[in-house]
This record gives C-alpha cells, structure tokens and sequence, in this order.
C-alpha cells in the first residue's frame, strides 16, 4: 500500500506530461494542418464543358439535364466565360413546345432553366464529335471566337459533363455519329501532355455510361456515370402539359444535392458518390477514382463546380506604368471630307435601268472545250493525213 | 392571321440608306434613344416596335427603361417576330463633313391579344409584357410610347387611351395618315400619379375588321413535288389605284436547286411582262448560290406573277445535316420599291421623332422606300435512306457467313475416330458405386 502511492503519483505525473506533450502536438498539427488546407487543391481557374448531344424533341430531358447543370455551375460562381456549353438542339424555340422560350427540368412547370441569360457557344449542327474534340485538346482554328474556346491552363480544374444516348463503348452524337471511349481517352491524354489541365471530373448520364471512362489513362481524373455496363439509365418524370420527360433521374438528384451547396460548403466528393442509390435510380451509378492523385474524401465539391478563388490580401500599393499618361494620344483622328457628304440615292431606277453590261475579259477556252476541239482536231488528222493541213492554213 | 402577318410585313422595315438630304440636323455624342411604337392592327392583334438608337454602341441597360418590357417568354408567345440590327454612317453635324456611326437595334413582335384576351380586343402593356414600366433608362436621352389611336372613317369615339396621353403626334406614315398618343417617359409629370405606366387601349365598339390592304406585298411558295419538277412562284401585288412603279426584287437560291432560267415567266394581267433590267449569276456547285436581280415595271392595281422551275440536285451523303427530312431551306427574296404616297408627305425633323424617320423614310415626300422580305421557303431534298450502309453489310455478311461458310466447312472439315477415354478419377470412382449397386457403368 505504502509502495503503491508514490508509484501512482509518478504514473499520474508522466500521464500528465505525456497528455501536455500530446496536446501541444495536436496543437501545432492543428495550424499545420490549416496551412495544408488553404493549399490542398492546386487549381487556380474553374472551367466547365457541358454537352447535350442529342435532336429531336423527344430528348427534350438531355437538353434540360444540360441546362440545369448549368444553372448550377453559374449559380456556384463560374462565369460564362468559363463554360462552355453545347447544345444540340434548340428546345426552346422548338415548333412543338407549348412554352416557346422556356426549357422546364420539373413537372407542373416550375422551374425554367432556359431564363433570360443563357449563353449557348456551339448550338445544333455544331455540336459534332470534331468539334467536341478540338474544344478539348485546343486545335482549334484562328477564327473562333473566345466564347467558343477553352482557354484552360495547367492549373484549372475541369468539369466534364455528357448527356446524350450511348452504348457500351461509345456516345451518339445528334444520331449522326458517334465518340467511342478510345477516342475520348485519348483525348484527354491530348489534354494532359499539352498541360491544359490541373484535375478533372468527367461525369456521364447515358445508357451504360461507365463504359465511357473505362478507357482513361491520364493521371488526375475523376469519373462518374450513371449506370453501370448493360444497364440503361432512365428518365425522370414526363410532363403532361409539354408531353416528355423533363428529365434523366440521376442527373435530377445530382442537382438535388447540388442545390444544397452553396460556395462555402465543405461537402466532399463520396458524398457525390452516394448520390443515387438504386432504390432511387434503377441503375448502378459508378464512378473511378484510380487516376486521381488525391483523395475524393479531401476533394471538395466547389472544387470543380463552383469556381472558389482564392485570394492573397496585400497592403502595399502598386504603381502602374507612367508611360500609360500618354496613350490616349495615339488615337487616330478622323479625316474630313472636302465636300459635304449625302446618302446614295435608295432605288435609283434610271442607273439601273440604262447601264451598260459589264465588259467581260476574254479568257481562252481551257477545260471541256478545250479537250473536245483537241479531240476533233486529232480526230480529223489521223483520218485525213497531216499533209491536209493546207487546207486549213 | 395571314392578313395580318402580310399587313405586318410590310409595317416592317430596314432601311439601308436614310434621306438623302444633306445634314441630318444636329445629334450629341452618346444620344441613346428608345422608343416603342404600338399599333392596333384591326384583326385584334397589337403589334409592338421597339427602337434603340445610339450613336456610339452603349450596352443595353436591363433594368430601366423600355428593356424592361423585353422578356423572353412573353416575347415569343407572339405570332410574327422580328429582330435587326441597323449600322449605318450619319452626318456628324450640319456641314456634313465627318461621318459618325448609327447603331440601331428593332424589335418587332405581333401580339395576338383576341385568342389570348378571352374574345375582347382591349389590351395593355401589363397583359402583354406582363410588366409595367416604370421609369425611363437613366441613359436615355429621350425615351418614348407611341400608341397609334389614329380613328378610321373620321370616327372619334372609336377607342379610348387610358391613362389620358400628354401629347399627341399626327404623321403620315406610308401614305396614310396617322395619329399617335404619345407618352414621354422623360417628362417629370407621367409618373405623378401612379409609379408604374400601364398603357391601355379599350375598344368602344366593336368595329369592322376590314384590313386595308397595303399599296405594296408579296408571297412566295413552292410547289411541285420528285426529283425533277419544282417550281417557286413569287406574287406581288400593287394596290395602288392609278400609280405604277417599278420594284427590284432579288433571289438568291442554294445551288442544289438547280434553277432553269429559260422557264422564268413573269405575268402581269394575263400578259408577260418583261423586267427592265435582269441580272442572273449562275450557281458553282457548293460555292456560289444562284444570284437573280429583276426590276420590274408593276402596273396600277394588278398582280404579277414571277414563276421559275427548278430541279432538285442529289447531295454527297456526308453534306446532309443530321436531320434531313426536315428539309432545306431558301431564303427570302427581298423587295425594294419606291412606293408613291397616296397623301404628299412632308418632311419629319429627325430629332423630333427618330423613330418614324428610320421607319418610313421618305426623301421627296411623295414616296417612301419599302423594303420586303417574302416567306423563307422549305423545301425537301431527295434524302437517301441513311440506315442502308447499315442493313447491307448485316444482310450481306449474313449471307456470306452461312452460304459460303457452311460450303466451307463442308470442303474442310475432316472426322476422325476418337477412343474412349478412360475417364478421370470421379469416373472411376463412380463406376466402382455402380458396380455395387449392380448399374451398368458409365
């Protein structure tokens, strides 16, 4: 007994210190692990490249599925200069639809995704498996328009989102053509070695849509579809009014728990990955994670849909150029005209009636004429003799 | 519907060139003007011009102004719709010796206020916007509403405004005289009384739905059917009573409708009439589209009928877009014409109202320049089965793989004896089970 109470005390006393010790590291991994935080995600810039793929009023949901997906990425903060977005049909101003100007994704009409600010880059005929690919891997020709191009460099994060019919292995693009799984590897393995992306998340809502990222094998992709292979995915709810349906079911509660994100939320992405059971979904949604460096519990959801910037506060003030006081001069000045300017007349019938037809130049004869008098001069010698020509010269 | 849509296409406008007089008075830099030109066309139908003028191009303000009232879905709810946009060169002041640049955006809707109203023909702002507006662009250096309340058979008490307009403004528009309500969103009194300006126009009695024929209109379709016959008729009508005039007119037509000049008729009154003036460019294959520019001489109240037959071409089959059997379309033919004014018209100041004089511009002041726009034509290509390529190769592979396989298996396949085998262990130890129960072995 005597024995024991000092040996409690000194137990008592490295208990006490090793606690002291234990919450002083906790401590410092605590900032340190704030500091990991703030730098966990590498990306810069938010993009995001939402395809519709199908015609036909009948697929009015892909359209719809496209647009609400949409709304969402907007809505989390990436600007429409960051989206590019292809449609390939125009439902609102279809012949067929009873609300012209509105795209619905719920039934009784409530909620239109069209709206008044929809920015749409590639629409109907453009929307094709070529194009597709040169917005992805940058080949694209000097006259496109910035809206039209993804501008992304190695530190943005992409969002990839396809709708559409598809099979096991490939998309059909406006029933015309099709992308296979290959293509879109390679693709993205284009994108890789160019650098134009930091992460990306490639999400499908087809028919055996994790067939289409079974082929990856670029680092830092993460892929979700809708159903498994040898499954199709199914829609959501038709409306009566309109006559469709509005909507794919997992595309419609992928947006139900996107509505609750808003740009400060902490949710990660296996949250995303139990977004639609099979009870709710019929099909199996998938996803693969193999490719990713990080991992998906660390991932943030506004990581890729909403576009967090983040921001270094400074409080020393910088000058710009000086040189800039003189540029306004450069501007150039518009030039006089001697005499006073009019409007050409609008329908000036007496020009028009009296002029003379334009003077064609004469261009010797080339092509068919050409072949057939060298035909019949040939012709004519070999049955005549050459010794004939006199008599023609 | 169609009264109204051709009374509405010629109501329509885009003027190329304005007056052609010197100075067009003096404008201010950054003048941004907006007006909205409302018209009662008799069938019940309202339709609606809205006009942005700026003299540099000044993003259009959504939240004041007449842009309030452009929201998507109720704009589309209409039966004719049309946007433009105009750039042209004006004078820069009275000498006329710079040039500044003229941007000018219209908006033109035709409203059907009779099957949407529930049978009466009273409208307003609110019922067809479902917006009021509320104060003019901050922007804006002078924002208008034009009601057209102008009274048929000198009847005054035809229709009532309500609320009761400032001013009123009377102006001969395509020959036919008009007056115009006219409320000022600008002027500090329209938004005493009430914060918001619902326009609305009550009819009285029910009047005639006698739609008065405009001096100049046109039609266009197509007919004939297969790959060779195929025929585009044009219709223009001159209703004037005693003027003639002439009209140029100018197609241009894709090139895979091959177009056989030789069978171009033009018939006025029963007989031909031959175009002043022709210039025709032929189509390249997918380069260049057929170009035929006419002016005909249209004679007082007649109709002229411009037909000209055309075959059908067969495209390459990766030129098909990825629905064909919509079918292809042709573009409007255009219409220019200096239509004489049955009443003389004078000169409008273009600072006072901009929008009539961009509109209906008239140089002389005994007639304006029209510009049409017939119907865009739909037409069906020979479209080939595209599921062919498809259903050949299955058919034949089909074939192939049981006649010449089965033949092939028939030459090579050769049979020999194979011995029993002995069998593995269950085998065996399945036969020493049977042996005991006194089965034949396997």
């Amino acid at each position: 007994m005597a024995a024991a109470v000092p040996g409690a005390c000194w137990v008592r006393a490295v208990a006490a210190a090793l606690l002291l010790g234990c919450c002083g590291a906790a401590l410092a991994g605590g900032v340190q692990d704030q500091a990991e935080q703030f730098f966990r995600s590498g990306h810069t810039n938010n993009w995001a490249v939402l395809v519709c793929t199908s015609r036909f009023w009948f697929n009015y949901r892909h359209v719809a599925n496209t647009l609400s997906v949409y709304r969402s990425v907007k809505r989390l903060g990436i600007p429409d200069s960051h989206i590019v977005l292809m449609l390939a049909d125009d439902m609102a101003c279809n012949p067929r639809n009873p609300k012209p100007a509105t795209v619905f994704s719920h039934k009784n009409m409530e909620l239109n995704v069209y709206g008044d600010d929809v920015e749409v880059d590639y629409r109907s005929y453009e929307v094709t498996v070529e194009n597709f690919l040169r917005v992805l891997t940058g080949r694209i020709p000097p006259s496109t328009p910035r809206s039209k191009r993804l501008l992304s460099d190695d530190r943005s994060n992409i969002l990839i989102y396809m709708t559409g019919h598809g099979g096991n292995g490939f998309l059909k693009f406006q029933d015309s053509e099709e992308i296979t799984n290959v293509e879109l590897a390679d693709a993205f393995e284009q994108m890789w070695q160019k650098r134009r992306y930091n992460e990306l998340l490639f999400i499908i809502d087809t028919c055996q849509g994790a067939s289409m990222y079974e082929r990856f094998y670029s680092p830092n992709i993460m892929a979700l579809a809708s159903s498994q292979v040898g499954e199709d995915s199914l829609s959501h709810q038709p409306d009566l009014g309109i006559g469709v349906h509005l909507m794919d079911r997992y595309t419609f509660y992928v947006l139900e728990f996107l509505e609750e994100i808003h740009p400060a939320s902490q949710t990660n992405m296996n949250d995303l990955f139990q977004v639609c059971p099979k009870s709710l979904c019929v099909s199996t949604p998938g996803h693969r994670t193999d490719l990713f460096q990080r991992d998906p519990q660390n991932v943030l959801i506004t990581d890729f849909f909403g576009s967090v910037r983040k921001v270094e506060i400074t409080t020393e003030t910088v000058s710009l150029d000086n040189d800039l006081a003189g540029f306004e001069s450069n501007l150039p000045k518009d030039e006089l005209a001697t005499e006073p300017l009019k409007y050409a007349e609008q329908l000036p019938v007496a020009q028009i009636i009296h002029q003379k037809p334009k003077q064609k130049d004469w261009h010797p004869p080339g092509g068919f004429i050409l072949g057939l008098w060298a035909l019949i001069i040939m012709v004519f010698f070999k049955t005549y003799g050459i010794k004939h020509m006199k008599h023609i010269f | 519907m169609a009264a109204a849509a051709a009374a509405l296409l010629l109501l329509l406008l885009a003027a190329a060139a304005g007056p052609g007089r010197v100075g067009a008075g003096r404008a201010r830099r950054d003048a941004l003007r907006e007006e909205l030109l409302l018209s009662p066309l008799p069938a019940g139908d309202v339709a609606a011009t809205f006009q942005f003028r700026t003299r540099w191009d000044a993003d259009l303000p959504r939240g004041a102004g007449l842009a309030v009232l452009l929201k998507a879905e109720r704009l589309f709810h209409s039966s004719y719709h049309s946007q433009a946009v105009h750039i042209r060169p004006i004078c820069r002041d009275a000498s006329c010796l710079a040039v500044s640049w003229e941007l000018r955006q219209t908006l033109t809707v035709v409203f059907d206020t009779f099957s949407s109203g529930q049978g009466k023909k009273d409208w307003s702002l609110f019922k067809m916007f479902s917006r009021t507006l509320t104060d003019a662009c901050p922007l804006a250096s002078q924002s208008k509403v034009y009601v057209d309340i102008s009274p048929k058979n000198k009847e005054k008490e035809l229709l009532e405004v309500t609320p009761a307009p400032a001013s009123v403004y009377e102006a001969i528009v395509q020959g036919d005289k008009r007056t115009y309500a006219v409320y000022d969103l600008l002027s500090p009194s329209l938004f005493n009384t009430s914060r918001s300006l619902n326009v609305q126009l009550k009819w009285k009695r029910p009047q005639d739905t006698e739609l008065p024929t405009p001096v100049l209109h046109a039609q266009r379709y197509v007919s004939g059917y297969g790959l060779q016959t195929g025929e585009i008729s044009t219709l223009i009508y001159n209703t004037h009573p005693y003027r003639a005039f002439p009209v140029m007119l100018l197609e241009t037509v894709p090139w895979y409708l091959r177009l056989y000049v030789h069978t171009l008729t033009i018939i006025t009154k029963g007989k031909e009439n031959k175009p002043s003036y022709i210039h025709y460019q032929p189509a390249q294959d997918r380069r260049r589209p057929h170009l035929l520019e006419m002016l005909i001489q249209l004679p007082a109240n007649s109709v002229t009928k411009i037909t000209i037959q055309f075959e059908r071409a067969l495209l390459k089959w990766t030129e098909y877009t990825p629905d064909p059997n919509h079918g292809f379309y042709v573009s409007s033919s255009v219409l220019s014409a200096l239509v004489p004014s049955v009443i003389a018209m004078k000169d409008v100041d273009v600072e006072q109202s901009p929008l009539f004089t961009s509109l209906f511009p008239s140089s002389d002041g005994s007639s304006y320049f029209v510009r049409l726009y017939t119907e865009p034509l739909l037409v069906n290509l020979p479209t080939p089965d595209f599921s062919m390529p498809y259903n050949v190769i299955c058919l034949t592979c089909t074939v192939v793989a049981v006649c010449y396989g089965s033949f092939y298996n028939l030459l090579t396949r050769t049979f020999h004896v194979e011995e029993p085998s002995r069998g593995g262990l269950a085998k065996r130890l399945a036969n020493i089970i049977r042996k005991f129960r006194g089965v034949p072995p396997l």
